[in-house]
């Protein structure tokens, strides 16, 4: 799957675009920023209700292209720029957490093995 | 290579800044040349320990030096200090105030996820005169 394909089954809407053709193996879907910390995979995407700047900072230091804000949440100018700068991309999508990651998981993402 | 030092100073006053420096570091490692899974676990355990720093101990000052096969970092503050560093390692045990959960930290992960990704952690801490965060996380380059 790549980020458009995200774009595309979550219905979301870009607000920051960074290449939307990187390949994501794997999602993680939390509002703990420590939790997605202990989650190391490659190329994931990050789901998440939170927001603010260290959104951006946590998928940094992930290497992750992509985060998706669900429930409609907007990210101010702030967490924009620095998404921006970084070269992630910004998706928000109207559905709720457990449907946005059901959506993705039906359209054959992974979560990673449990632990 | 000789090895390359490199100094922050970390603000307590600004979270959303936390994490500034880590970020830094990784891009600087990147350009190096060093490999992404060791490039990542040098991120991820100095973000957190960075957090820490600005939630607990009002910031303090960062040192990496970067050697061809390791990277030392140490996190200093002059913050409280930890009563009781065996709790504070127990994956979920946690002290963060509320308004810092908000934010999406405070689980109790911060010391735990540091000792997963790095290859030596070491902790000196005083109650009353801070704490001294020694990190190794071994790396080869690319």
């Amino acid at each position: 799957m790549v980020v458009k394909d995200i774009i595309d089954i979550l219905e979301g809407e870009v607000i920051c675009e960074g290449n939307l053709d990187a390949e994501i193996k794997t999602a993680c879907g939390s509002d703990m920023m420590s939790d997605v910390l202990a989650f190391v995979k490659d190329q994931s995407v990050l789901l998440t209700g939170l927001v603010n700047p260290q959104v951006v900072r946590t998928a940094e230091m992930m290497d992750m292209a992509c985060i998706v804000f669900v429930r409609g949440k907007m990210p101010d100018q702030g967490i924009i720029d620095l998404a921006e700068q970084r070269d992630i991309t910004l998706i928000k999508t109207r559905y709720r957490m457990f449907t946005a990651c059901g959506k993705l998981y039906e359209g054959g993402l992974s979560g990673g093995t449990a632990v | 290579m000789s090895n390359i030092h490199l100094h922050y100073e970390v603000s307590g006053e600004d979270f959303t800044r936390a994490g500034e420096a880590s970020g830094s570091v990784k891009k600087r490692l990147k350009a190096l040349g060093y490999n992404t899974d060791a490039i990542r676990r040098v991120a991820i355990a100095m973000y957190e320990a960075e957090i820490n720093m600005v939630i607990h101990a009002e910031g303090g000052f960062v040192d990496v030096d970067i050697f061809p096969d390791h990277v030392e970092v140490l996190l200093s503050d002059k913050g409280p200090g930890i009563p009781d560093v065996e709790k504070a390692m127990q994956e979920g045990f946690s002290t963060a105030p509320d308004n810092v959960r908000n934010l999406g930290f405070g689980a109790g992960m911060g010391l735990p996820n540091i000792k997963k990704y790095t290859d030596d952690m070491r902790i000196e801490t005083e109650i009353g005169k801070g704490t001294d965060l020694y990190l190794t996380v071994k790396v080869k380059e690319a």
